[in-house]
């Protein structure tokens, strides 16, 4: 069967493949550095499961090592030129968003037809993974098309790749590193903590306060943890459950489903959540790194109250 | 209770202030809070660990980035500014607001991965956007076009948060099935996701409302 493992060896050498060409780069001051970081993610998803706890422990205080100490750097080696590009835009036409549309599409015809068809009960993919698998399709017929068409030179994706992840940095390996601060965090007894600290300064007798208190506990708890998966077993335990459904009789599917909801307009405003806010910063080469989150915040803050007025009177009626 | 591993979620934030690399400091608050909830450092070392390596998924998506960073040297983000500006009557606003409806949708139908930050807004949503805003407007200068880039990353985002919810098979749906399960309530995914539309609704209407107020505000810039 086809699953995440199989992705897992796909990523493993598209990031081998980011460290050694890091560690070719004289460009780059610090390319010792990009090419241990690009390698250590190689390893750990090449590796991961035969390291053992220990010895990812390990891998992981290595990456923070090399991040925490600024030892990732850029190089500025430049491809084609601007004029090149344009040239090569009129040569190629329109035909050159096919390439880049054959991930979407075969995520969607692909799910569809995995869900659709015999597909699903054939064993082929595991159904967990589906859609990751195959985007990691689309990936790999994407650039064999790519190959076959535009003839770049064997290395040129692996170049332009790393031109890319270079330019995101030790921000790539932060949500993987927030999930693992969640596990600790469990193991520690943290969400019990806030869950009753919470649930205590809840004053009684005001359903409105109680919402206010939830919703609110949501977004804060999203933005520090850089994300509204962390946030919300914790306030669920701690106000959602004992006090918006049990006490004040609310329907708990508002209550969960909208607090979660609340969660992700923290999720909007957090620098934590690397990969939506920070990522793309990086991504679209902004002066600002927390341009996307100022762009945000607008909607955001509107939208939670919404959201507590959609609890409110939808969960209480 | 003991109160003494709350410390950790002061150091993130403490930390995250003071502009250490987040990386260290969350690497430092796993460790102190663990180390004063009671565990070991081996252990603390350990739960770090194998969160880590449960949780690779989360970073899979970078295999996109050799495909579009191909494409890119072939001139695919001028090939997208090209096609903004052959199109009559698109402005910077309505091209969002169109990418806010198929982000919605797509994302509603359970297809997240089809689009994305890497995937569609850094090789063509934001430099149609730029160019769309530059062929109303006239060449922007940095900060303006800094603006235009980050608010077509915020309408995936948008997009992507407020439409996937009502999806039956999506993560979030499954978390909060599960997490009041485990206090007995038992609800079926369609029940949580029907009151995910609300949100989405609203989220539609604020964010779209902001992206047509954005193209009145890049007009009156230039003046």
């Amino acid at each position: 069967m086809i699953d995440l493992h199989w992705l897992y060896g796909l990523a493993g050498a598209v990031f081998g493949g980011f460290a050694i060409g890091s560690a070719r780069d004289a460009t780059n001051k610090k390319r010792v550095g990009n090419a241990a970081f690009w390698g250590l993610i190689a390893i750990s998803f090449w590796f991961g499961d035969s390291l053992g706890d220990i010895g990812n422990g390990v891998l992981v205080l290595a990456l923070v090592g090399i991040a925490g100490a600024h030892l990732l750097g850029k190089g500025h080696l430049q491809s084609t030129t601007l004029a090149e590009r344009e040239s090569f835009s009129e040569r190629y036409g329109n035909r050159l968003f096919l390439p880049a549309l054959i991930i979407p599409f075969t995520a969607f015809v692909g799910t569809l037809a995995f869900n659709y068809t015999p597909l699903k009960d054939s064993g082929l993919i595991d159904p967990k993974s589906v859609t990751l698998v195959l985007l990691g399709l689309g990936v790999i017929m994407a650039l064999i098309t790519c190959h076959a068409w535009l003839k770049p030179a064997a290395t040129a994706p692996i170049e332009e790749g790393r031109r890319l992840m270079d330019s995101i940095g030790w921000a790539a390996a932060l949500p993987q590193m927030l999930a693992a601060l969640g596990a600790v965090f469990a193991a520690a007894g943290v969400g019990t903590t806030i869950g009753a600290l919470a649930g205590a300064i809840i004053p009684e007798g005001s359903v409105f306060l109680a919402v206010l208190l939830y919703a609110l506990g949501m977004v804060v708890f999203t933005m520090i943890m850089g994300n509204a998966f962390a946030a919300f077993p914790v306030m669920v335990a701690g106000v959602g459950v004992p006090i918006l459904i049990e006490h004040d009789h609310g329907n708990p599917a508002v209550v969960g489903a909208v607090g979660m909801l609340a969660g992700f307009c923290g999720t909007l405003m957090t620098p934590m959540a690397a990969n939506f806010n920070i990522v793309p910063a990086a991504l679209l080469e902004l002066k600002s790194q927390y341009g996307v989150i100022k762009a945000q915040v607008p909607t955001a803050i509107p939208l939670l109250i919404a959201n507590i007025l959609i609890v409110y009177f939808g969960a209480f009626r | 209770m003991s109160y003494w591993p709350l410390i950790g979620i002061a150091l993130v934030v403490i930390g995250f202030a003071l502009r250490f690399n987040p990386l260290l400091v969350v690497a430092v608050a796993a460790i102190v809070t663990g180390l004063l909830g009671g565990m070991d450092f081996l252990k603390v070392l350990g739960t770090l660990g194998h969160g880590f390596n449960e949780n690779r998924y989360v970073t899979i998506i970078y295999i996109v980035l050799p495909v579009i960073g191909l494409l890119e040297r072939y001139g695919l983000q001028q090939r997208a500014r090209t096609l903004i500006t052959q199109m009559r009557g698109a402005t910077t606003g309505r091209l969002l607001i169109l990418y806010l409806v198929f982000r919605q949708i797509f994302a509603a139908l359970g297809l997240t991965s089809v689009a994305g930050q890497a995937q569609t807004v850094r090789p063509l949503v934001a430099p149609m956007a730029v160019a769309a805003a530059e062929k109303q407007h006239g060449e922007l200068d940095e900060h303006t076009s800094d603006r235009v880039k980050s608010m077509a990353a915020a309408t995936d985002n948008v997009g992507l948060f407020f439409g996937e919810d009502i999806f039956l098979a999506i993560a979030s749906i499954l978390l909060i099935q599960g997490s009041l399960a485990g206090f007995g309530i038992h609800l079926t995914p369609f029940q949580l996701s029907v009151w995910a539309i609300p949100t989405a609704i609203c989220a539609f209407v604020i964010h779209g409302a902001r992206l047509l107020w954005f193209d009145r505000q890049l007009g009156k810039r230039g003046r």
